[in-house]
């Protein structure tokens, strides 16, 4: 096939994204991120939402834009970072936290690998304004982290280690993402996923079952894992 | 004699390489596969994959931050000799993990799993694993380094004699199919498949499947072949992409590993090596010198030996007088 990437709508977004800037953009644009972001996943979720700790002072007015994300980055003798590369980790496993962490931190974008559910979408990043990005691949650490271009600050590091801590990036031309959810929670996952239920039917033609079952699990091939 | 020193170096090595260069089988099967990938989003997915491996190379930086499990299988020749032992073997490994996690860097992804410590150097109780094997008429070793994701994409299922080749087919694309969706098993990956043995081994032998035979390589059992093609082309009309988008191309390559099995059983593993396949290999000769590869060569003939002897020269010019 011939190159896709140039075939693609894109947009690049300044940080801290306006409510506008979200309004209109489609499933299965690309985008591109300059600004300031931060990480966070369970390690921070529990420490801010479990524990009761405070939110860095300043988050924020400074980003809203959450990647659930840990990356692979080194703290040197003298106190600086070094970053190599940096890569979504699975985000429905964060859905118990996420609305309280949309009020709590104001974030209209969350960044992260294989989206959430459609009922997710529907209560709890829509009535926040919230879009999803996904990450593409999921493994372009390198290509994103090339927009990495400082570590502003990192909190929790000594607690959490490395791979909770939430680091505050400063990004430029940080992407590819490609939007998962828009505003009115219409989902490129569910949607692509439809179209390949339909072929699932045919391609289990004539297979027969195996002879023992097993308990609890979906045998409905068209149900999702998440 | 291989001494302490040679052997942390090399192991760091490979650390690095398999960390940022895409092993080069692998880039041509997801090359090749990008050229007949007709999903508009799917054939997006694979040639961003293809810039982020050139970003990789090019910055010597990871190809994907997630570190997954690093581990190493190493293949000992019988006639090798290391100056501080197995022992020495061993620390020298889980030394050269903890550097690379620093130098490279990768992320320190290794935890407790119920306390959640992070040494932050990717070694901890059980980590990294070493699995071991042996090679007859050898004086050197094998070390292979493999970072794969950790979460998605395996499964293990017993399965019965009666259940035949169309259980295995079900229970293959069961697993693609699920944990293809959202792209959880990050494919079009190589798949590896474990069929017999005791459960434990089925596990082994389907990773090791997915993780040490390089793309295009075939089973010696022609029938065996026969089934890997079958399955790739099978996984590939689900009709499933990268990421879980419209498209084909799910399977890189299909490998069967197999192990005598109980008499009233057939278990089978399921496991996919990602978009970031991260494999390397380094021969450390009996005088210290070093050869880096991609293959890992790791099942030999001996390997796959089916009873007390095994073929070697020497046997088969005994058989032949």
């Amino acid at each position: 096939m011939a190159d896709s990437r140039a075939q693609r709508k894109t947009v690049r977004l300044t940080l801290p994204v306006r409510d506008r800037d979200l309004d209109g953009l489609e499933i299965g644009t690309v985008v591109y991120l300059d600004g300031v972001i931060y990480t966070g996943r369970e390690g921070v979720y529990k420490k801010v939402l479990e524990e009761g700790a405070d939110l860095p002072e300043g988050l924020c007015e400074l980003s809203n834009v959450n990647f659930h994300c840990s990356p692979a980055a080194a703290v040197e003798d003298d106190g600086s970072y070094t970053v190599g590369g940096v890569t979504a980790t699975a985000s429905f496993r964060f859905s118990k936290w996420m609305r309280a962490w949309l009020e709590c931190s104001g974030a209209r974008i969350i960044i992260g690998k294989g989206g959430m559910s459609i009922e997710d979408y529907r209560d709890i990043l829509v009535p926040a304004g919230a879009i999803y990005l996904t990450t593409v691949g999921y493994g372009t650490g390198a290509l994103l982290g090339r927009g990495i271009k400082a570590v502003r600050k990192v909190h929790w590091l000594e607690e959490l280690g490395n791979a909770q801590a939430m680091w505050i990036f400063e990004v430029e031309n940080f992407g590819p993402f490609i939007v998962e959810s828009d505003l009115d929670g219409n989902s490129l996952f569910q949607q692509q996923g439809q179209l390949i239920n339909a072929n699932l039917e045919k391609l289990y033609e004539g297979l027969k079952a195996p002879a023992l079952s097993r308990y609890g699990e979906t045998d409905d091939r068209k149900d999702e894992l998440i | 004699m291989i001494e302490y020193e040679t052997i942390e170096r090399a192991a760091r090595q490979i650390m690095a390489n398999a960390a940022i260069d895409i092993p080069p089988d692998y880039r041509q099967g997801i090359e090749d596969m990008s050229k007949w990938e007709k999903g508009e989003l799917s054939c997006f997915v694979l040639q961003t994959m293809m810039d982020n491996w050139k970003a990789a190379s090019a910055d010597r930086r990871p190809m994907c931050a997630d570190t997954g499990l690093p581990r190493y299988y190493v293949k000992i020749g019988n006639n090798a000799q290391l100056a501080d032992g197995f022992i020495g073997l061993e620390r020298a490994l889980r030394s050269a993990t903890a550097k690379a996690t620093h130098d490279i860097p990768l992320r320190p992804n290794r935890v407790h799993p119920l306390w959640r410590t992070d040494h932050n150097n990717n070694v901890g109780i059980n980590a990294p694993e070493i699995d071991w094997s042996f090679e007859p008429d050898a004086d050197w070793i094998d070390i292979t380094s493999v970072h794969k994701g950790g979460l998605f994409g395996t499964d293990y299922r017993m399965l019965f004699p009666g259940d035949g080749i169309d259980g295995i087919k079900r229970f293959f694309l069961d697993t693609l199919v699920s944990f293809g969706k959202r792209g959880l098993a990050c494919q079009p990956a190589i798949v590896g498949i474990g069929l017999g043995g005791s459960k434990d081994i089925t596990m082994v032998l389907g990773k090791q499947a997915a993780c040490l035979r390089v793309v295009g390589d075939r089973n010696p059992d022609a029938k065996i072949a026969e089934l890997e093609l079958e399955l790739k082309r099978m996984g590939n009309s689900i009709g499933m992409g990268a990421m879980g988008f419209v498209g084909n191309a799910m399977v890189a390559d299909c490998h069967i590993e197999v192990g005598y099995t109980h008499t009233g059983g057939m278990p089978m593993s399921v496991h996919t090596f990602c978009l970031s396949s991260r494999r390397a290999t380094v021969r450390i000769h009996a005088d210290g010198s070093c050869e880096y590869r991609h293959d890992p060569q790791w099942f030999t003939p001996y390997m796959r030996r089916e009873t007390v002897e095994w073929p070697t020269a020497e046997h088969s010019e005994k058989q032949s007088v």
